[in-house]
């Protein structure tokens, strides 16, 4: 098959609403949003505490977590499946290929992401809204809300790509989804499986679709940032 | 405001949490190779199958070796697999209860029409493999310990070629599927061993084809064995067992049998072949 | 009307910092109405006085007492206003945390056209020019109903109109009975505005006089050297 018709065939694929093809889409975009709601309930609090807290090892804490950011998807994708596996301590849940597996290993690749530029952002905005904030009698955790609504362009800009970084991986959800069609099989690994396979359009299709989500997310958080620099004035 | 927001988020997490769980309840794990997935077959029979039972079958395909180490880890109810002398260890070391003989497909030896090594049409693979290290002629190879890699190394040793002294830039292991070795393969105008399934099933074919096939040396047998419920008290043995049965019995191998892509038959069910 | 939070005694105030006594032992009260302006040259200690007495920061030595709770009644506006990263009525409503939803509403709109800020509302506080940035940070802090309003430097940022617009603010609130605690490095302003003088210098309380006799019969020679513009 050659290539313009394959191209030809993808958009067909997509125009058409392909229901095969949407389950994969929603399927994606479920476990990623998924995902990066649960960093986000974790890592918000996380990285606000972080930013305010002083302690002993709190710098090498910093290091630690801003070295997860370039966790590579396959280490964390192994990790989760020693956790899930059944002869791993976390065997009994039966967790491994299932999508709840995948949501766990893409929440651990967006989780740095969200914890570190969290402390990042809220410690910039904590050393400015310090006395203002103190002075209306709201000190350690009373803070933390404030913050997190001020930093809101530069948040979002973090969970904007966190959402990027988990819905193109394709190495992590491959090995504790399993790829097992209409059940754990996600855009990136039906594109690595259908290429393999040499049905070029499905994965072409998927791959336009991809691109477009980064795309629209890169917008997102284009206008985010400039939204943002309004009101941070 | 603020705890309008936690609220909402909360309200996501469980919408998107809740809508996993609707899978249904009755399911096995079957640890398979990429041939059978890649060949189409199982979106043959799987629907019957349920259709039947009521159970539904999760894939995870895999090489045969990779595909034997899930069962025994127990990540998987059932495996099914190519490689006899392997899934008879797999029983004996008593990570499985039994091997039972499904079917058999067979391998191709395909190539580039232009045909470097001039082994078009033979029906003698060990000639033909002769041929190809003779000449240098590009050859790609799994090398990803699947059933097929098996296979082929044993094609190898009976062609008297010692491999791991032979090889050189002509012989690529990539380490991948039937797919992606077949992609290789095309892209290099290279020989490569495949099942024929996965072939029919190819369709980034470029100038490749079938060089030689038919000879018995080809017989590819695939059997299933129910993960040992002893090592891993999870499995599902009633399901699992089911999904065996149903394999070696007339529905299930009538179903096997009537899997054609362009009017060929991929697989050939022989669960009462003895030996097999 | 609560039982007043004043006078306010600061008793022997103290603050060392790598063992310099930036605040050395430091003692006056501050009762009801007027406006009190701390002066004195660079390093004296103006600011950090505000800071003891508003209890952002706790002294090493002595104490700060108030007459009774006066948790969240009393307020103070720093020299670089901090805006936060929301619109004008959003940065009065945030102050109000204390207050119930429709409280905080009513009150937000009693601040905002107190002020003069209400065809500001929607704007993003931070895009505000430095006198109106001013007047939103005064009008945040008065709208928490303080009976006490410390300024750090109220007008040190701004250009002579703004300045001239905020004295005669400052002047207003004292008027309807708000005590006011002020530092300022402009004699002229202490002039204008002071009903009563704390001159500072190396973090000493050198004369507390109320501003008509502290201008005209300073006591030290350090205060006369000030008034003279000698001591900087």
């Amino acid at each position: 098959m050659d290539v313009t018709s394959a191209f030809v065939e993808a958009f067909s694929l997509i125009t058409r609403l392909d229901p095969g093809f949407l389950a994969i889409v929603g399927l994606s975009l479920k476990v990623t949003l998924t995902a990066v709601v649960l960093a986000a309930l974790i890592g918000l609090p996380l990285g606000a505490w972080l930013a305010m807290a002083r302690f002993p090892g709190r710098s090498a804490l910093v290091i630690t977590i801003n070295a997860l950011m370039g966790l590579p998807p396959v280490v964390a994708g192994l990790i989760v499946f020693l956790l899930l596996s059944r002869s791993g301590p976390l065997g009994s849940w039966g967790l491994l290929f299932t999508p709840t597996a995948m949501v766990i290993a893409q929440t651990l690749l967006v989780l740095p992401i969200v914890v570190s530029l969290t402390r990042a952002t809220l410690e910039e905005l904590w050393a400015e809204y310090r006395d203002h904030l103190t002075s209306l009698g709201l000190t350690g955790l009373r803070a933390i809300p404030t913050l997190l609504w001020d930093g809101r362009f530069a948040l979002a800009t973090g969970l904007l790509a966190g959402f990027g970084r988990a819905s193109a991986e394709v190495g992590a959800v491959l090995m504790v989804g399993g790829n097992i069609a209409h059940y754990t099989r996600t855009m990136t690994t039906t594109i690595a499986l259908e290429t393999s396979k040499g049905d070029l359009p499905l994965a072409l299709g998927l791959g336009i679709v991809l691109m477009t989500l980064t795309l629209a997310i890169n917008a997102a958080a284009y206008a985010a940032s400039r939204v943002g620099a309004r009101y941070a004035g | 405001m603020l705890s309008r927001r936690i609220l909402l988020a909360c309200f996501l997490a469980t919408l998107a949490s809740a809508s996993f769980a609707q899978t249904p309840e009755r399911f096995i794990v079957v640890s398979s190779t990429t041939s059978t997935t890649d060949s189409g077959l199982f979106n043959h029979i799987l629907p019957l199958f349920k259709a039947k039972t009521g159970i539904d079958v999760r894939v995870v395909s895999q090489g045969t070796g990779q595909a034997l180490d899930t069962g025994r880890r127990g990540d998987a109810d059932v495996v099914f697999v190519h490689a006899k002398a392997q899934e008879e260890k797999f029983v004996a070391d008593g990570f499985g209860v039994k091997r039972q003989p499904v079917m058999y497909n067979d391998f191709v030896l395909i190539g580039p029409r232009s045909d470097p090594a001039g082994v078009k049409g033979s029906a003698d693979i060990v000639a033909a493999l002769k041929a190809i290290q003779t000449k240098k002629a590009p050859f790609i190879s799994r090398g990803d310990k699947s059933g097929t890699h098996a296979a082929e190394l044993a094609l190898w040793k009976i062609a008297g070629v010692e491999i791991d002294a032979a090889r050189g830039p002509w012989y690529r292991e990539i380490g991948q599927g039937m797919g992606a070795a077949l992609n290789t393969a095309s892209a290099l105008n290279g020989y490569v061993l495949a099942d024929r399934a996965t072939w029919l099933n190819f369709k980034n074919r470029g100038e490749l084809a079938i060089m030689v096939e038919r000879d018995k040396r080809l017989f590819n047998q695939y059997g299933a064995i129910l993960v040992n419920p002893a090592k891993h008290p999870h499995v599902k043995v009633k399901d699992g067992q089911a999904f065996i049965d149903w394999l070696t019995s007339p529905d299930g191998q009538n179903a096997i049998g009537d899997y054609k892509i362009n009017g060929e038959v991929l697989f050939f069910p022989n669960a009462q072949q003895p030996g097999a | 009307m609560r039982a007043s939070i004043l006078p306010l005694r600061a008793e022997r105030l103290a603050l060392i910092r790598d063992g310099q006594r930036l605040i050395d032992t430091v003692s006056f009260t501050l009762p009801q109405g007027g406006i009190t302006t701390i002066i004195g040259p660079n390093g004296a200690g103006k600011s950090l006085t505000l800071r003891l007495c508003h209890g952002l920061i706790a002294p090493d030595e002595g104490m700060v007492t108030w007459a009774r709770d006066a948790h969240l009644r009393h307020a103070m506006v720093f020299q670089q206003p901090v805006m936060l990263r929301r619109s004008v009525r959003a940065n009065i409503a945030h102050a109000l945390h204390a207050l119930t939803h429709p409280a905080v509403k009513s009150r937000t709109d009693e601040a905002l056209a107190r002020f003069h800020l209400t065809p500001l509302a929607e704007r993003p506080a931070r895009l505000l020019s430095g006198g109106e940035k001013q007047k939103l940070a005064i009008a945040r802090a008065w709208a928490t109903e303080p009976e006490v309003l410390f300024l750090d430097e109220p007008t040190s940022q701004l250009d002579p109109a703004a300045t001239r617009e905020i004295e005669a603010l400052i002047r207003t609130l004292s008027l309807e009975g708000l005590t006011l605690v002020m530092t300022t490095h402009d004699l002229g302003q202490a002039r204008r505005l002071a009903d009563r003088i704390l001159f500072f210098n190396r973090g000493r309380l050198v004369e507390d006089a109320d501003a008509a006799s502290f201008f005209e019969q300073p006591e030290t020679p350090q205060a006369r050297a000030f008034i003279a513009g000698e001591l900087l």
